[in-house]
């Protein structure tokens, strides 16, 4: 009864338009967020000069023919920016889709079966939460340096336990939903009510968790290389290019403005963007 | 005699400005209480809240005046109301368990409430005696308890202390009694009652229950589409309403002294942005004419204290109560569904409860069984037995001669065709990411053998069996009213073309004129395919309208059985006996057409 008269309340609220229009904030962080995208995923094909080559006096400050000056080596900082956005944004996805799929499953199968499988999951979680994270990103950084792969699978560890945690819960709501019973009395299998019942309801969740998770790795990435753990120096990186370029900071800020620039655009929009998608989830349906 | 509350052309909006109220007139005299009886979407929760000056989110009063004890609420300021509230008029909530806060002790919540509206009176006694008023204990035990300590009963009087506890002069009851069972509700209302009276108190009850209101109230106003459409002497008015919406809701309760056929009201309620103009009940209505679309009728008085907001009032039908057509007897083929020794629990080791103990019974082909029994009686387990969904600790279940597994995954895809189940809650039993079309193309893809396009076929052809129109197939569950979503739930367990349909409660989250045509269709379509049914229910009434044979359940074993005759009017168990004399029963004229 409660539950149909807030319904029909919110029926009565203006909600077709806030389900369709984009505020103004929305609008612009979802531009910048293809903007910074598009230059990190394009930007090494369209640089102007090669962001290796040594151009001219290191920390020149802008020019006419170097817009963003150069850097710590006479490198040009606009070509370096551009090139130096895929290896971050390439190893934070990739980290952040193994996260999805190994701690959602494992969320799912926990939140769903139920068994001894459930109580086993989560201790195993529960261990893998108990170390510091960036204690653990460290020691696999210091033991595997500068590999891509190391970084990647450190951080899948790092994430999915928060996944697993998040989809459990969201299983287990869903779980006892008429819908489900209806499913499980027609004798369907559980990776059918899995994924035809159960993740479409809690799509939304799950939209909503990635965008701040994807953060967080980007952010993790960063910090790695900027430690010196992630790429080796000569590789054009933000986060590397704020460590390398902090001496010249006076000379030409430029050089470490740019990237840091990036990397701030790059996670506020989309945090903006992800929190839009979770207000809109709260309308539909 | 007194005024104690006054209401005059109440109107309510939404913030785009579609009337949800319009222009209610309500007054309320000492001692007195009035029903307000309406279905969903009829504006009655909004009317209560505004009584005590408050509208939910989204809405606002634009007009009218409410008086209590003399003093004008809507012209006041909040931090003025909020100082009537609790103290003038108080306000009974729904789900005391959801009402009550979770963390504060049962005598904090009365001392919390006094000392902010009775500074310096909240002395234990006060305390002790606001709970023995409504016929709580007062040990310092109980005071000490979280209301999660309380059975449901208990809540709903801690909340009518709570109401009482600062002598307001207006009480309003939203709908106190709608989730208890019937024995704990028979009590509250009659409690209800004796405190109106005792206390000099004028009370609103709000509720969608008929019967429960011919218990409490001396005076109901029916409303509908934001409208009190007809007002009356209670016992007059169930007996020969002048408003026809009135005298289908009466038509639509079924009644467990006088099994019948229930008739309800076509068509489905009107929702807030799409009233008709005119009369907004003439598109449902049998003796609407032109001039009921023109121009929305006045209410009208047809007697003294008495007046309703119908042109044709003359030509409304009496109550009509039809004969079941009795269907004939079970078949000879033997018992469809045995179920022999059946235990089942819930929880592991020093937590497992049994919830059901050694229950045998039988379901013929074509028969209706009802399983009745109050909340925890273990019905619900006994279906989700049969189901499938639940696995039973003990016992056997046999389904054609053959045993039954456990989990529905384990049985052949024969076996779950041929048992379908139907959840009580409308409101989840269909995924709400899945078209009706979706929804229903799924156990035709299970179970039958038919083409892509053949689905498609009946898909349409379930949809008009349940009495649905086609257009509905690629909607979703939340474009759908409530009955319309059940009609779509039992389409889904229709389309496995079943021997044997599990109804778990199914009208209960349903208005009553809804219920009555979802009651209606079920025993059609339970003659037409000649389908076995086990009916699990905890409204007698129902079970009066649709089964053949009863089992009365009380705490997970068979008190009773037998058929609706016997255990309807000569109840030899004196369980079933309280249960009988709890229903409260709506008053009835003496004919049956």
């Amino acid at each position: 009864m409660t539950t149909l008269v807030l319904r029909e309340a919110r029926a009565t609220l203006p909600a077709r338009r806030r389900r369709t229009g984009l505020t103004v904030s929305e609008w612009v962080a979802t531009s910048l967020l293809c903007l910074v995208l598009g230059i990190a995923v394009f930007g090494p094909w369209l640089s102007p000069e090669n962001p290796d080559a040594l151009v001219g006096v290191p920390y020149s400050g802008p020019s006419r023919t170097h817009l963003l000056g150069l850097d710590e080596l006479g490198r040009d900082v606009l070509s370096r920016v551009m090139a130096g956005g895929r290896a971050v944004v390439l190893l934070a996805s990739v980290a952040t889709c193994a996260a999805y799929i190994v701690g959602g499953v494992a969320g799912l199968v926990s939140g769903y079966v139920r068994s001894w499988i459930d109580p086993v999951i989560m201790r195993v979680i529960d261990v893998v939460l108990a170390f510091p994270p960036i204690l653990f990103l460290l020691v696999v950084a210091t033991g595997a340096p500068h590999s891509q792969m190391g970084l990647a699978v450190a951080l899948t560890i790092v994430q999915a336990p928060g996944v697993a945690r998040i989809l459990r819960t969201a299983t287990l709501e869903a779980s006892t939903r008429g819908y489900v019973e209806a499913a499980a009395a027609r004798g369907e299998s559980p990776w059918y009510i899995l994924l035809r019942e159960i993740v479409p309801n809690i799509r939304g969740v799950i939209v909503a968790d990635a965008g701040p998770r994807f953060t967080v790795s980007i952010l993790a990435v960063a910090a790695l290389n900027f430690l010196g753990l992630g790429q080796r120096p000569p590789a054009a990186n933000w986060a590397l290019m704020i460590n390398e370029n902090q001496g010249g900071l006076t000379a030409n800020p430029w050089a470490v403005l740019a990237p840091a620039i990036m990397i701030a655009v790059l996670t506020i929009s989309l945090n903006v963007v992800a929190d839009g998608v979770n207000r809109r989830r709260d309308v539909a349906v | 005699m007194s005024r104690l509350l006054e209401v005059e052309d109440l109107r309510v909006e939404t913030t785009a400005g579609e009337a949800v109220v319009e222009g209610v007139s309500l007054y309320l005299d000492v001692g007195e209480v009035l029903g307000l009886v309406g279905e969903s979407g009829s504006g009655k929760t909004t009317v209560a809240l505004a009584l005590l000056g408050y509208v939910r989110p989204g809405l606002r009063i634009v007009a009218g005046t409410v008086c209590v004890g003399g003093q004008e609420l809507l012209g006041l300021r909040e931090d003025e109301r909020r100082r009537v509230r609790g103290r003038v008029v108080s306000y009974v909530p729904q789900d005391a368990g959801k009402a009550l806060n979770p963390s504060i002790r049962v005598g904090d919540q009365l001392k919390e409430l006094m000392d902010l509206h009775l500074p310096g009176r909240s002395t234990s006694s006060q305390v002790a005696s606001a709970l023995e008023r409504v016929s709580l204990p007062s040990s310092r035990e109980f005071l000490r308890r979280f209301p999660h300590q309380l059975s449901g009963g208990q809540q709903q009087r801690l909340t009518l202390a709570l109401a009482l506890a600062c002598d307001p002069d207006v009480v309003v009851l939203d709908e106190p009694t709608t989730g208890l069972d019937v024995v704990t509700q028979s009590r509250i209302l009659a409690e209800v009652a004796r405190l109106c009276r005792e206390a000099g108190v004028a009370a609103v009850f709000v509720t969608h229950n008929l019967a429960a209101i011919g218990v409490v109230a001396s005076r109901l106003a029916v409303m509908y589409a934001g409208r009190i459409v007809e007002e009356g002497p209670v016992h007059e008015m169930l007996i020969a309403p002048t408003h026809p919406y009135t005298s289908g809701l009466v038509s639509s309760v079924p009644l467990h002294r006088r099994p019948g056929r229930l008739v309800g009201i076509p068509g489905t309620a009107v929702g807030v942005g799409d009233r008709p103009s005119g009369c907004a009940f003439s598109p449902r209505c049998s003796q609407s004419s032109d001039a009921c679309t023109h121009g929305v009728p006045a209410l009208v008085q047809v007697r003294p204290g008495w007046s309703v907001r119908c042109i044709h009032s003359d030509r409304t039908p009496a109550v009509v109560r039809l004969p079941r057509d009795d269907q004939e007897g079970a078949g000879d083929r033997g018992t469809l569904l045995e179920v022999i020794g059946l235990h089942a629990a819930y929880g592991r080791g020093l937590r497992r409860h049994t919830v059901v103990r050694n229950v045998t019974f039988g379901v013929v082909p074509g028969e209706c069984l009802a399983l009745v029994g109050e909340s925890g009686s273990g019905k619900s387990t006994i279906a989700r037995c049969i189901a499938g969904l639940h696995a039973p600790s003990g016992g056997e279940l046999r389904f054609d001669g053959e045993l039954l597994a456990p989990r529905a995954r384990g049985r052949s895809r024969e076996v779950r065709r041929r048992v379908q189940i139907v959840f009580q809650n409308p409101y989840d039993s269909l995924n709400p990411r899945h078209t009706v079309a979706e929804s229903l193309l799924r156990p035709l893809e299970l179970f039958t053998e038919l083409s892509g396009r053949q689905a498609r076929t009946r898909v349409l052809e379930l949809l008009d069996q349940v009495r649905l129109p086609a257009r509905l197939a690629d909607h979703y569950p939340s474009e759908l009213s409530g009955g319309e979503r059940q009609r779509v739930a039992v389409a889904r367990a229709l389309a496995a073309a079943p021997d044997l349909l599990l109804c778990d409660e199914v009208t209960s989250a349903l208005d009553v004129s809804v219920q009555a045509a979802v009651l209606a269709l079920l025993s059609e379509l339970q003659r037409e395919l000649r389908l076995a049914m086990l009916f699990i229910t905890h409204d007698l009434g129902v079970v009066a309208n649709i089964a053949n044979r009863v089992l009365v359940l009380e705490q997970g074993a068979i008190r009773e059985e037998g058929s609706v005759e016997e255990i309807l009017q000569r109840p030899k168990e004196r369980y079933t006996q309280e249960l009988l004399a709890s229903v409260p029963e709506l008053p009835v004229s003496g004919q049956i057409a």
